[in-house]
């Protein structure tokens, strides 16, 4: 590789930098690959996560090194990974889905129920029962937003209320206790296999698929044109209803599947169960990297991002920062992430106005 | 398209911000189903139950103590409620006993004022009333059964863990939200009785579940990582303990941990049964329920008027003295165990 081009970059590490945005493809694809993993956000996050595991495991070892440690490690962010991964389909396309608090509550109580009224029933038919009610409810959603062409925010906003209220008015003060569900159904909720817990696989398949499907099928393609210029994408001719009712009714399933685990993981449901969880697959998902805005960022940042919130919230206790500054430390968190992004963009075009201003 | 506008996208990041992880718990509604309401009035003493609502197995319990007591002393007992825990539920319920003539109405109030005008005129109708569980302001009732008193509950838990550690070792709190008046109150009396009787339990932290069962059992995995030495953890919270027995069942800690603190049985069954806990406390509903028709009953035939001081036979729980404010005190919360949390249902 002696071609002109690399020669600069590789004595004026500036103008790499320059290169990398202005002309990706003058970079060997070894080059950019690495320079893409680089810059790239989910590897920023990864890094804060390993400081935050490093700096609570040097503080009191028991953090990563006793029983269950590891267990509760991986455990304890699935519900929230799969939630996110939702979450950050609809934040691409540039619409948001605050219902999913609510929706599962509505699946984890339709869990217990399911379990109690039909006796014996297998556990393959409620997680399908799950994911089914859970799409529905995000078809409602995916049809107004789509068809109606009402902002999401809105909607969704309606929904959290609707779908919260048909919980409270079902279960009212009943609530689902650990010995009315199958010792079988509870036991998936710490199970592990090969020191990997049952959920964390589930939450890693899901995972992997979207994040398959949108790095590379047409569809999730489109998702990201229609979050980054909807108009452009109309013009365009991509079906947009279509793509913006497959995000929602994919956040609607997932978060129906997060109900599922919910009660396996928890043994007990109420009425409030997921209450603000709306709030944290989005803080996850803006945490992870994905613009607030649509089209960019990705499920694995998202991922992340979710893994590292509930970590915090772990580690923030072990590091002994009182109760109630751990609250303001996500909050900062937040708030430092959208700066960041905010940096980032605006050194970005000051590069590209620099290059422009070169040639 | 439909899409935010940049304004609102933006509010939603600030309120995001603002209120991740600030969520408190759902609200407590009760169930209802359907009622009942035989009108059997005959020439003896009418005890009607008014719970806050029907169909909630707490105040079935309380109901099934009521019964046992009527059928003791020969009065007729009846029950009547709405179907929502709604204080203009159990007002029409008020003034259908007044007409009827029944002898004393027995309610746990929805609300302490807002029954009060519908009970004053049952009053003047002659019903002697009785509150239990939930209070109403002291001049609508004659006589108000508490179910527990703060220092007993604060000294029934602390009598617990105490005994299930041995007296040594290293203690924490899992609470409700951190501004849960009743909480604080029985925390602080928690921390009095510490001090003055057991000097070698260590309180390490109380920390806050918001009454929140993912929050209180992340809680719970969190003080079990910060404190390696901990032997126990009393949470005064149905919630609470639930979750952190629940964590505490599939957890190494399983056996090595101590949990007690304030449960229902129906949530805490499953934990007493595989061993995560050895006893926890509440008061008992049935006996609330039996204490508060033997109230209404002494209350009928004169042996009290509510006065401080008086006293009364409330059949096999034994003799009971009117407190101040016209308060009758149902005594030391009970202790459930193995052997006895398959007797109830609630």
């Amino acid at each position: 590789m002696s071609t002109p081009t690399h020669e600069r970059a590789a004595s004026h590490p500036h103008h790499a930098d320059q290169d990398r945005l202005v002309q990706p493809s003058q970079l060997s694809p070894a080059r950019r690959a690495l320079a893409t993993v680089l810059h790239s956000r989910e590897l920023a996050i990864l890094l804060v996560l390993a400081l935050v595991i490093a700096v609570a495991t040097v503080r009191n070892p028991t953090f990563l090194f006793s029983g269950n440690s590891w267990r509760d490690l991986l455990l304890t962010p699935s519900m929230l990974v799969v939630l996110a991964v939702g979450q950050a389909v609809v934040i691409i396309t540039r619409n948001v889905d605050l219902s999913v608090g609510s929706t599962l509550a509505l699946t984890a109580y339709l869990t217990g129920r399911l379990f109690i009224d039909l006796p014996g029933i297998p556990i393959v038919a409620v997680v399908v029962a799950g994911l089914l009610v859970g799409g529905l409810l995000g078809l409602v959603n995916g049809v107004l937003v789509a068809v109606g062409k009402v902002p999401a925010l809105v909607i969704t906003l309606g929904t959290l209320y609707i779908y919260r209220g048909i919980v409270l008015t079902w279960a009212g003060s009943d609530r689902i206790n650990a010995s009315d569900l199958p010792r079988s159904f509870l036991s998936l909720g710490t199970r592990q296999v090969l020191s990997i817990p049952v959920l964390t696989l589930v939450a890693l398949v899901v995972l992997l698929s979207v994040g398959y499907y949108l790095q590379t099928a047409r569809g999730g393609r489109e998702m990201y044109a229609i979050g980054s210029d909807p108009d452009a994408a109309v013009l365009y001719g991509l079906d947009v209803r279509r793509r913006v009712l497959t995000a929602f009714v994919l956040s609607g399933a997932l978060a129906g599947l997060a109900g599922v685990m919910y009660a396996a993981r928890y043994g007990t449901v109420s009425a409030g169960a997921g209450v603000g969880m709306e709030l944290e697959a989005v803080a996850a998902v803006v945490i992870g990297g994905v613009a607030i805005f649509g089209g960019s960022g990705t499920v694995w940042g998202a991922a992340i991002g979710a893994v590292l919130l509930v970590t915090i919230n772990r580690a923030l206790p072990i590091l002994g920062i009182p109760d109630f500054w751990q609250r303001a430390v996500v909050g900062a968190l937040i708030i430092g992430a959208i700066v960041l992004d905010r940096v980032l963009a605006d050194r970005r075009r000051r590069t590209l106005a620099e290059a422009r201003d070169e040639s | 398209m439909n899409t935010l506008s940049r304004a609102s996208r933006a509010t939603l990041v600030a309120a995001t911000a603002a209120l991740v992880l600030s969520a408190c718990g759902g609200s407590d509604d009760d169930t209802s189903s359907e009622g009942t309401g035989d009108g059997g009035s005959s020439d003896d003493m009418t005890v009607t139950f008014l719970p806050k609502n029907l169909g909630n197995p707490y105040f079935d319990t309380s109901s099934t103590g009521g019964e046992a007591a009527a059928e003791e002393f020969g009065g007729t007992f009846e029950e009547v409620g709405p179907q929502e825990a709604t204080p203009d539920g159990q007002v029409q319920y008020i003034n259908t006993a007044a007409q009827q003539g029944v002898s004393a109405l027995v309610v746990s109030a929805n609300d302490p004022t807002a029954i009060g005008a519908a009970l004053d005129q049952a009053r003047d109708a002659g019903t002697k009333v009785v509150t239990f569980d939930s209070d109403t302001e002291p001049q609508f009732r004659d006589v108000f059964v508490n179910q527990a008193d703060a220092e007993g509950i604060a000294r029934a838990q602390v009598d617990l863990i105490a005994e299930q550690i041995d007296g040594d070792g290293q203690i924490a709190i899992l609470s409700a939200s951190a501004n849960a008046t009743n909480q604080n109150a029985w925390i602080e009396l928690m921390e009095e009785e510490l001090a003055a009787n057991h000097p070698d339990i260590e309180l390490v932290e109380t920390v806050y579940g918001d009454d929140d069962d993912q929050m209180s059992f992340d809680r719970t995995a969190a003080l079990l990582q910060t404190y390696p030495d901990l032997e126990g953890i009393v949470s005064p919270t149905t919630v609470g303990i639930a979750a952190a027995a629940r964590y505490l069942s599939d957890s190494d800690f399983q056996g090595e941990v101590a949990l007690t603190g304030l449960g229902t049985p129906n949530q805490m069954r499953e934990y007493v049964q595989d061993g995560t806990v050895e006893a926890f406390a509440l008061w008992n509903p049935e006996d609330l329920g039996y204490l508060a028709a033997f109230t209404a009953h002494a209350l009928v035939n004169g042996d009290i008027t509510g006065e401080e001081g008086d006293t009364f036979e409330a059949g096999r729980l034994g003799e009971y003295t009117v407190g101040a404010d016209g308060v009758v005190l149902l005594g030391d919360p009970f202790v459930f165990d193995a052997d006895n949390i398959d007797d109830f249902d609630f």
